[in-house]
């Protein structure tokens, strides 16, 4: 195996003056105090580090605008670990206010999981915080701060760890591909004004002209009937992203579009891609044109391999996949928003001279019925019986799942491309589509009920509303959620090319832990978007008490998304495991929710503590959709039921 | 001094009931926004000279509760100038439903020659279906004297950053008020349609057209004051907000 890693190349915007200095360990004081950042992600390896937490300025618009940096660079250093050795990471905070760093999806001792007011106190002004832990993994993570909206100011970086074993997956290069977002606007700013307009940054609103187009191609009283259902509930058909281009530049490894980030390669070469979404807020739709990527690990655990041609990445999510481009020519990695109002972009190309086009951005999806959780109701051929709408199978009818082996693929470059995995893919979406408790794959359990926790009313099935649902801070409720797995998602049904679905993906090795649970925890994503409220089951984190799971237990997830827009909710400390139907799982520790969608997974409750479990869009955790998990032993009384679990 | 005691006394009860704003945020530190809005700020072209006319509100507190302030008056610009109507508007703001607050107030009219008038106010303030900006208030003022009123407005998108604003408001009185030319029943209707383009979301000027008309007694007082009981006027102003 030979495996070369090939940096990524280091845009020193202003940032001669701190010459040669050592980005390793060691920090020469000029850095230290640098005021000026770099963009670009050096890659740090080995046991024991050194982070600088620290303010200077970077300058990705043409002006110099305040970043919070890690060792002066934006994104942070790569860090490259080895599983089965302990880490020690020494951070010292060089900022006035305090700071912390989350090593997201790792497993480790609850008090190095880095979230202020659980794991410790964080790390305040001219602290140093000594984080030790074994790793128990390997894959591709990443970092970044969990104090205030430090994250969105630059404090984040990818993190790589080696497995013990030799990969299965052996290739020539090795990227670490870091998506994220920035704007020169203060982030407090930002969320102050989706606080007094929440609509401010979505520039792509329906006009007055759009509903003559309407009225012209689809008929004045086709066209008032689908706005009737919008104007009543007060709804934007266009709202997608809550901060959307108007503000961002969208990076990769520190890299504007402009700036146009390169990696190299050598015709024939074997590449593998570590997509890492580190945005605040952006969820991303990747493609290569003209190449198909074969994914190998997502969310750092291997899964087995599919090829495909676009995915969605949320927020959090990390995607390993590897390419082999055969000709001497450049391709775009080429990452449009979900609202379509810009995108990231960087090059892999065999010589920098070389140049690939950069496709245009789609045209702007609107909102469906299946957004806003009416089940599959735009799917014309189905039968409506009130109830049995939410057990039906709707994966069946949906777009995905069509024999993608006798589409039109269109111009792409197919060279190679293993149809038979599309017919795999066939039976994975049609055979069940992720039904959680409704259906006879996945075994019924009881509902977790709680007399003091409001979060835990007794109910009738998952779907039902809670009363704290029904307030000023909750817009809709979804009438029926359905199993979304499947789905491609708004803005990628009509592709005619192969989008990589959760339905697409298992777990690497078989099952990774029992698929069998013995209580269900059902929480509702919720919010208002005038008002700019979420929560969970209305009820926002400083109202809310803690989720209380016992240790080892085996626990369902469920998850009904009762708002318009998607959710990449994440569970510190624990996996979650993504469940599939037919007892298949996916091993994840970010799961993107559609809008109206409902979907389960289970969490072995393996590690004691305090975790934060949330939605990963930055203003929306600031908001309120956030709980604290904790772990504790389990009462003696259902001592018998303890499982062993490594 | 009877007026200053029921406002003094509504003013304190209103920020006792403030203060208990819920918290918010990570850090348990109650996250707390404001904001200004000068909705309109404009010349108007009327009968007796340019009028300069404003409407702005401000707020400030949590998701639920907000203190809420309000204000709006005209001032006859020409002959060295004279406030010809001063009104604030300072209430709580309370969300009782995704789309409404409640708000309990108090109303000051400041009378450039005649006794200031006081009011509590008791209203509903929201977004009605079909994104309609709806505001209704009730006044209770001394003496037995009332008002409701009662605002809509829309905001009709010719493109992203061209909008065109319909509005309506009306007044509706409980009681005759003679030094102020108010009749019993329907007062004054107004009517607006204003254009603006938002060089940034928070600044925008405008043109527009503003229709006034008096109806019944209040319509009587008027032409005995030799004023017309209806205006239709040119403007032109900005929008901004912070």
């Amino acid at each position: 195996m030979t495996t070369s890693f090939s940096l990524p190349r280091r845009r020193f915007v202003q940032g001669l003056a701190l010459g040669g200095t050592a980005l390793g360990l060691g920090l020469t004081p000029a850095q230290l105090f640098a005021r000026q950042g770099q963009t670009g992600a050096p890659e740090l390896r080995g046991n024991q580090f050194q982070l600088n937490i620290g303010a200077a300025d970077v300058n990705l618009t043409g002006r110099n605008r305040p970043a919070t940096l890690v060792n002066g660079s934006l994104p942070a250093p790569t860090l490259r670990w080895r599983e089965g050795e302990t880490v020690t990471l020494r951070v010292t905070n060089h900022l006035p206010e305090t700071t912390s760093i989350h090593w997201h999806g790792l497993l480790l001792p609850f008090q190095m999981d880095g979230v202020p007011g659980l794991s410790f106190d964080g790390i305040g002004p001219g602290e140093t915080f000594t984080y030790q832990f074994p790793l128990r993994q390997s894959g591709t993570y990443w970092y970044h701060s969990h104090s205030g909206f430090q994250e969105q100011t630059g404090l984040y970086g990818g993190l790589i760890i080696d497995p013990a074993e030799p990969d299965p997956h052996t290739v020539d290069r090795d990227y670490a591909v870091v998506l994220s977002d920035w704007s020169d606007q203060d982030p407090k700013r930002i969320y102050a004004t989706l606080k007094k307009l929440s609509h401010y940054y979505n520039f792509s609103e329906r006009t007055l002209f759009d509903t003559l187009t309407d009225f012209r191609e689809k008929g004045v009283v086709r066209t008032l009937k689908d706005r009737h259902m919008w104007n009543r509930m007060r709804m934007s058909e266009t709202d997608l992203a809550d901060v959307t281009g108007y503000t961002y530049s969208f990076l990769v490894n520190g890299h504007t579009p402009a700036a146009n980030w390169q990696a190299r390669f050598e015709p024939g070469e074997r590449i593998k891609l570590r997509f890492i979404n580190a945005s605040a807020m952006t969820i991303f739709d990747l493609r290569i044109p003209g190449l198909d990527m074969t994914v190998v690990a997502m969310d750092g655990q291997p899964v087995k391999p599919v090829r495909f041609h676009e995915c969605r990445l949320g927020v959090a999510e990390t995607l390993d996949v590897i390419v082999e481009p055969k000709d001497h020519r450049a391709y775009t990695l080429f990452a449009q928003t979900i609202d379509r109002s810009g995108y990231a972009r960087g090059t892999l190309t065999p010589d920098p001279s070389l140049h690939a086009e950069v496709p245009e951005l789609d045209p702007v999806p609107l909102l469906g019925h299946r957004e806003m959780g009416m089940g599959a109701m735009d799917h014309g051929a189905m039968g409506h019986d009130g109830g049995s709408m939410t057990g039906m199978d709707h994966s069946a009818m949906s777009p995905s799942s069509m024999d993608h082996s006798s589409m039109n693929h269109g111009n792409m470059n197919h060279e190679g491309m293993n149809h038979d995995a599309g017919g795999d893919m066939d039976h994975a979406a049609m055979g069940h589509g992720g039904h959680g408790s409704s259906t006879d794959s996945t075994a019924t359990v009881p509902f977790a009920v709680s007399a003091n926790n409001p979060d835990l009313p007794p109910r009738q099935s998952a779907t039902e509303h809670a009363d704290s649902e029904y307030g000023p801070g909750v817009d809709m409720r979804a009438m029926s959620p359905v199993p979304m797995l499947d789905d491609p998602g708004i803005g990628l049904r009509d592709r005619d090319w192969k989008v990589l679905t959760y339905a697409d993906l298992e777990y690497a090795h078989g099952l990774p832990d029992s698929a069998q649970p013995e209580r269900e925890i059902v929480l509702h994503l919720t919010g208002n978007m005038e008002r700019y409220m979420w929560s969970f089951n209305g009820i926002p984190f400083a109202d809310a008490k803690p989720l209380e799971l016992y240790h080892n237990e085996r626990v369902r997830l469920t998850l009904v998304n009762d708002t318009m827009m998607h959710h990449p909710i994440h569970l510190h400390g624990l996996w979650s495991d993504l469940e599939l139907g037919d007892g298949r799982l996916l091993r994840k520790h970010t799961l993107l929710v559609k809008p109206g969608e409902k979907l389960s997974y289970l969490v072995r409750a393996d590690a004691l503590g305090r975790w934060a479990y949330h939605c990963h869009l930055l203003y929306h955790m600031e908001a309120g959709m956030f709980r604290e998990v904790r772990v504790i032993p389990r009462p003696q009384s259902h001592h018998q039921h303890q499982e062993g679990h490594s | 001094m009877k007026s200053l005691t029921i406002t003094r006394g509504a003013l304190t009860a209103l920020l006792a009931l403030f203060v208990t704003t819920s918290a918010q945020a990570m850090e348990g530190v109650p996250a707390r926004f404001g904001q200004i809005l000068v909705d309109q700020l404009e010349a108007r072209d009327a009968d007796d000279g340019t009028v300069a006319a404003w409407s702005a509100n401000a707020w400030y507190g949590g998701d639920i509760n907000k203190l809420y302030f309000a204000t709006e008056g005209e001032r006859l610009m020409d002959r060295g100038g004279e406030t010809e109507s001063l009104e604030t508007r300072l209430a709580w703001s309370r969300a009782f439903a995704p789309y409404w607050d409640w708000q309990l107030g108090v109303r000051r009219d400041w009378q450039p020659d005649d006794p200031n008038r006081d009011w509590v106010s008791v209203g509903v303030m929201g977004v009605a279906p079909y994104f309609f900006e709806t505001e209704a208030n009730l006044f209770l003022g001394e003496s037995g004297h009332s008002e409701l009123r009662l605002e809509a407005e829309y905001e009709l998108l010719f493109t992203q950053q061209l909008i065109l604003t319909p509005e309506v408001e009306a007044s509706l009185y409980g009681k005759e008020d003679r030094d102020l030319g108010i009749g019993k029943g329907l007062a004054t209707v107004e009517a607006g349609l204003r254009l603006r383009y938002e060089i940034r979301r928070e600044f925008a000027p405008y043109i527009g057209v503003h229709w006034e008309k008096k109806f019944g007694d209040t319509a009587d007082f008027a032409r005995d004051h030799g004023e017309d009981a209806s205006d239709t006027m040119l403007v032109a102003g900005i929008r901004v907000w912070y």
